[in-house]
């Protein structure tokens, strides 16, 4: 016998039906009609044409696009290099801060030290004083790029950040964990590595992947050491024709880039979220 | 119903007002009319910092300095006398922006180009620009005579500069330019040895070799076939553009430019010039 739905069920079904059409139409005349309104509030302002040339020109975009694109590529491997060091800086200062053992201690004083002024400093000073003050030094085994001197400084300020959130996923550990691998017999070690720091840092995941996408706009500041990075290009191209279109195009770029992390960092929170609730997993 | 002695009260009122303005100066009454953004004053922009030689102590109203010189000059000549003149701070990006600046023409060693004359207005040029070299004493480039000598090492300029295209079109390097926020921050770099010449205005090049630490000037490239020159810049169909023009070719016209330029230019001498 083959199933039939009763009438009642399809009445039901049909007024689902309706209801959710009626909804949607509302939501695009909605969207039109607020589209529409900025759109003519923005043309008609006095200076519409003169912003639209100034800003928007496609002669200027197309101009600029190859100097641009070379200096996104500067920010990407800074950002990549960058962020592997940071992980790594991080998390060993972040264990530092959260051994109980005394013979730890002056690693514990040194990451809470570290931490403390690295955080305090503004980047672009710590930028100046690493570019520009290490090479007054004259120590002759550091390499006297601006690029790598640049890096170094985005690496020493972001581990201090990236420390913090990990020492906080650390702490957010349910102690119980902690006490359950001891009974099984695993030493601290062991516990460390097999129990608390997954779960750590999978909590610390979406607040990781934020870091990530600010360090990959903060690594234009090594700009000002004089490497030339997709803001400084657009500038460079903006400075001879006294266009901003190069900025909007730089602009474009960055958030192409950052829009797959985004991304990437809702659809790993929704997947854990999901794995929690149906599973007890964390 | 006039009675003699609102009359005499009168009389005697309006004579003494016709005796005082034909003692009082007329100074204040000369002022021009022009359009400027506030009445009866001139407002420029500069950069903040101000360099020398073109500023001095990073105050434009003192009057000492080529530029802040210059800017008096104009005013004078425009009829703007010193005490009219009211300075304000206009960042590079301020001045290329479309839309209303708050200047009524702008001194910052800005050079005139055909495409930036797209977006701004340019008065006529008030100094000739030529480019140089600055090093540090026992580089590679510190004695250097041929513009081949320099492509082979690390160069650096200041965003936005001629200097930069100087770079990119003339010496044609083989490794990748240095560009820095202003011109602080690039002497720094060549003084912490990240790059080994700076490329700068000729002035500018007097001036950071005679101040900043081990720095020395190189030489200067040769007269390109159209020259470079600075300029006023204004907003874009600004109605003082014309008589701005008109008031700097005055000054070019009777040695005025030409004598603030040895004024204050006066050590920038003969420089040696490079050979192809």
């Amino acid at each position: 016998m083959t199933y039939t739905p009763s009438t009642l069920r399809l009445q039901r079904e049909a007024a689902r039906r309706q209801a959710s059409r009626r909804s949607t139409t509302i939501a695009l005349i909605s969207t039109l009609g607020v589209g529409a309104g900025v759109v003519l509030v923005v043309t008609g302002a006095k200076g519409f044409q003169l912003v639209r040339q100034s800003f928007f020109s496609l002669h200027y975009a197309v101009h600029s696009f190859p100097s641009v694109l070379s200096g996104i590529w500067l920010n990407l491997r800074v950002m990549v290099v960058a962020e592997i060091f940071v992980l790594i800086f991080g998390l060993l200062l972040a264990l530092a801060r959260t051994s109980k053992s005394p013979v730890l201690y002056p690693a514990r004083l040194f990451a809470t030290v570290y931490t403390d002024i690295f955080r305090g400093l503004p980047l672009l000073l710590v930028l100046l004083l690493v570019g520009f003050g290490i090479p007054g030094l004259q120590i002759s085994w550091i390499p006297n790029s601006a690029v790598l001197l640049g890096t170094v400084s985005l690496i020493l300020t972001y581990s201090a950040y990236v420390a913090e959130v990990i020492r906080a996923g650390i702490e957010a550990v349910n102690p119980a964990q902690r006490m359950a691998s001891r009974a099984l017999g695993l030493s601290q070690a062991q516990t460390q590595r097999h129990v608390v720091l997954p779960q750590a840092l999978r909590k610390v995941t979406p607040p990781l992947l934020n870091d990530l996408v600010s360090l990959q706009k903060d690594s234009g500041l090594i700009s000002v050491l004089g490497a030339i990075d997709a803001i400084r290009a657009a500038g460079i191209e903006t400075a001879q024709s006294f266009n901003f279109t190069p900025y909007l195009v730089a602009g474009a770029i960055f958030v192409a880039l950052t829009i797959p992390l985004t991304r990437f960092t809702d659809w790993l929170t929704r997947k854990q979220d999901r794995a929690r609730q149906q599973q007890g997993r964390w | 119903m006039l009675n003699s002695k609102k009359l005499s009260i009168f009389t005697a009122i309006s004579a003494a007002a016709i005796a005082t303005s034909l003692i009082t100066p007329t100074a204040n009454a000369a002022l021009p009319n022009l359009p400027t953004l506030t009445a009866g004053v001139l407002t420029i922009g500069t950069d903040d910092p101000a360099y020398g030689p073109w500023f001095d102590s990073n105050t434009p109203a003192n009057g000492k300095g080529f530029e802040s010189a210059v800017a008096f000059a104009v005013a004078k000549q425009l009829g703007y006398p010193a005490s009219k003149v009211k300075w304000v701070k206009a960042s590079f990006n301020s001045v290329i922006q479309p839309g209303k600046k708050n200047f009524d023409f702008d001194i910052n060693q800005i050079s005139i180009t055909e495409e930036r004359k797209n977006v701004v207005d340019f008065s006529s040029g008030y100094y000739d620009v030529a480019q140089a070299v600055v090093s540090v004493k026992g580089s590679s480039i510190a004695k250097a005579s041929k513009i081949s000598d320099l492509s082979k090492v690390a160069l650096g300029a200041q965003v936005g500069t001629t200097s930069l295209a100087t770079i990119n079109s003339i010496v044609k390097p083989s490794k990748k330019v240095s560009v820095y926020d202003s011109n602080d921050l690039a002497t720094a770099a060549l003084t912490a040895g990240q790059i080994k010449g700076l490329v700068v205005d000729l002035p500018t090049a007097f001036y950071i070799a005679a101040t900043a630490k081990n720095a020395v000037l190189v030489g200067q490239f040769p007269a390109q076939a159209k020259s470079e020159q600075f300029g006023l810049v204004l907003s874009k169909g600004s109605a003082l553009t014309s008589k701005v023009s008109a008031a700097v070719d005055a000054l070019r016209a009777n040695g005025t430019l030409k004598a603030i330029a040895d004024k204050w230019l006066a050590n920038v001498g003969g420089a040696p010039v490079f050979k192809k």
